[in-house]
């Protein structure tokens, strides 16, 4: 299992891959999605792998464990992450928010029983959330295209780039013994999709297209992490507004980038 | 007598609540506040009944929500393309789409407490953010929910919530951009129309 796992998602991808040329290239022409066919292939992949897998599992998980004993694991996870997120913290630069993470790590591993109780973030130490893909982000480099990779999502072509770095930094994905490790990795995922579960009926809601519903929300949500929570207000698009006069500051076009490669701009973070 | 008393004396404090201009960061703790107690206490809205939190969003929550603008905040540079009459279509069946999301949002909630960040505002100031969080029950990060409110005719009502970040109004903007660009406004109408009678039909069935 574990030494097949990497052949499999290969294939998986060859796959998702001959799926998109038979599906074409169905674009909406939205200069942000230039594959757009590949990634709603790719989306529908996914989608069946989720409603089949990974969510009937998520959903027994939620059902049978008690709130706190989720709230435990999500913890000792957060703990585990807190380590890379203060280094991302630290190259971009952000050196009391980096030192208030590895005290987070510090006070949760000890007197947080290796992670399960967050006293850090009672204590008054936030947590934060902060990947390589936020850190390129931070250093200017563009979106590049949107891409949906196969079970990993929605991802931009900078943050697949993150991604890479992020599992290869990940202590849990380099642990030794591999059996603890799949054991780990599939707990973790596992819980963060039955984290996610109270969101999904509210999507089906509100979305009218679920793949373009889900890039926007990636692609806004990814603007927002890279401002820590305070981006520009966007511009409203020539909507030559009379009734509020935009004061919002001049956005760096970065983020509509209809390239693949991502491309480096000048850093324009406030 | 008891009940006469009560009676003039709500009838004075609400006289005076709309009298004196509620701040931003009031109004939405107060509306924050008074639609989670009920929510709290009804079993029918925490078990899904989204027909019972679309009235409880109706009564308590759409009053102080401007859906022009939100419409036209999501349809941005398409907003002028539409006639007045596709405008005012487009603004109900918006409404009808986001009351719904905010409505199922709702139905999700469980206990989780709110917290309100520090709140300042300029004097003569017409366009507020008002900054909360939500704790999740399953531990990690907290989430942001902030309101915009503009303030018209002194009084402020809320047009863009984000969650996390995204925006429930200006998330649909490349999707009914593309939507107009191939089937026009009439198309966009549609679309929607369809969405929110299909919503509907799902929650007849149950």
């Amino acid at each position: 299992m574990t030494k097949t796992l990497p052949t499999r998602l290969k294939s998986l991808t060859l796959a998702a891959f001959a799926a998109s040329m038979l599906a074409g290239c169905a674009t909406s022409g939205n200069p942000k999605d230039p594959i757009e066919g590949f990634n709603r292939a790719m989306f529908a992949f996914n989608e069946g792998l989720d409603s089949a897998i990974v969510k009937p599992v998520a959903t027994g998980y939620d059902a049978a464990l008690p709130s706190p004993v989720r709230t435990g694991v999500t913890n000792f996870f957060g703990n585990i992450a807190d380590v890379f997120i203060g280094v991302n913290n630290l190259l971009q630069g952000k050196v009391p928010e980096a030192f208030s993470d590895f005290g987070r790590v510090a006070i949760n591993t000890t007197i947080g029983l290796l992670g399960v109780l967050d006293v850090a973030s009672d204590a008054g130490l936030e947590k934060h959330e902060e990947d390589f893909g936020q850190t390129f982000g931070r250093w200017g480099v563009g979106n590049g295209a949107y891409v949906v990779l196969p079970v990993f999502g929605p991802r931009t072509a900078r943050d697949t780039v993150g991604l890479i770095l992020d599992l290869k930094a990940d202590p849990v994905a380099n642990m030794d013994p591999v059996r603890n490790r799949n054991a780990l990795i599939v707990l973790r995922v596992v819980n963060d999709r039955a984290n996610l579960l109270p969101a999904d009926k509210v999507i089906e809601e509100a979305a009218l297209d679920k793949y373009s519903y889900l890039r926007d929300a990636y692609l806004q949500r990814r603007r927002n992490l890279i401002h820590d929570g305070n981006p520009p207000r966007e511009v409203e698009a020539d909507a030559e507004q009379v009734e509020r006069p935009v004061v919002a500051e001049a956005e760096v076009p970065a983020d509509a980038a209809p390239v693949l490669v991502a491309r480096t701009e000048s850093p324009s973070v406030k | 007598m008891k009940y006469l008393f009560a009676f003039v004396s709500g009838l004075f404090l609400s006289l005076g609540a709309s009298a004196q201009e509620v701040s931003p960061d009031v109004l939405i703790k107060n509306v924050t506040s008074e639609v989670l107690e009920i929510v709290r206490k009804d079993k029918d809205i925490q078990s899904g009944n989204t027909k019972k939190a679309i009235d409880l969003v109706e009564a308590k929550v759409l009053p102080n929500f401007n859906f022009t603008r939100m419409t036209q905040l999501a349809l941005a540079r398409e907003w002028k393309k539409a006639s007045s009459a596709q405008q005012k279509v487009l603004t109900d069946e918006f409404r009808t789409l986001l009351v719904r999301t905010y409505s199922k949002a709702l139905t999700e909630y469980k206990n989780q407490t709110i917290d309100f960040k520090p709140f300042s505002l300029k004097a003569g100031e017409t366009d507020a953010k008002v900054r909360t969080e939500i704790k999740q029950s399953g531990g990690g990060k907290p989430i942001p929910l902030d309101y915009y409110l503009e303030k018209a005719n002194s009084s402020w009502k809320v047009y863009d919530i984000e969650v996390g970040g995204i925006s429930l109004v200006t998330n649909y903007r490349d999707s009914f951009a593309s939507e107009v660009r191939n089937n026009g406004i009439d198309g966009l109408i549609k679309s929607l129309q369809a969405k929110n009678k299909a919503s509907e039909a799902i929650a007849a069935k149950k």
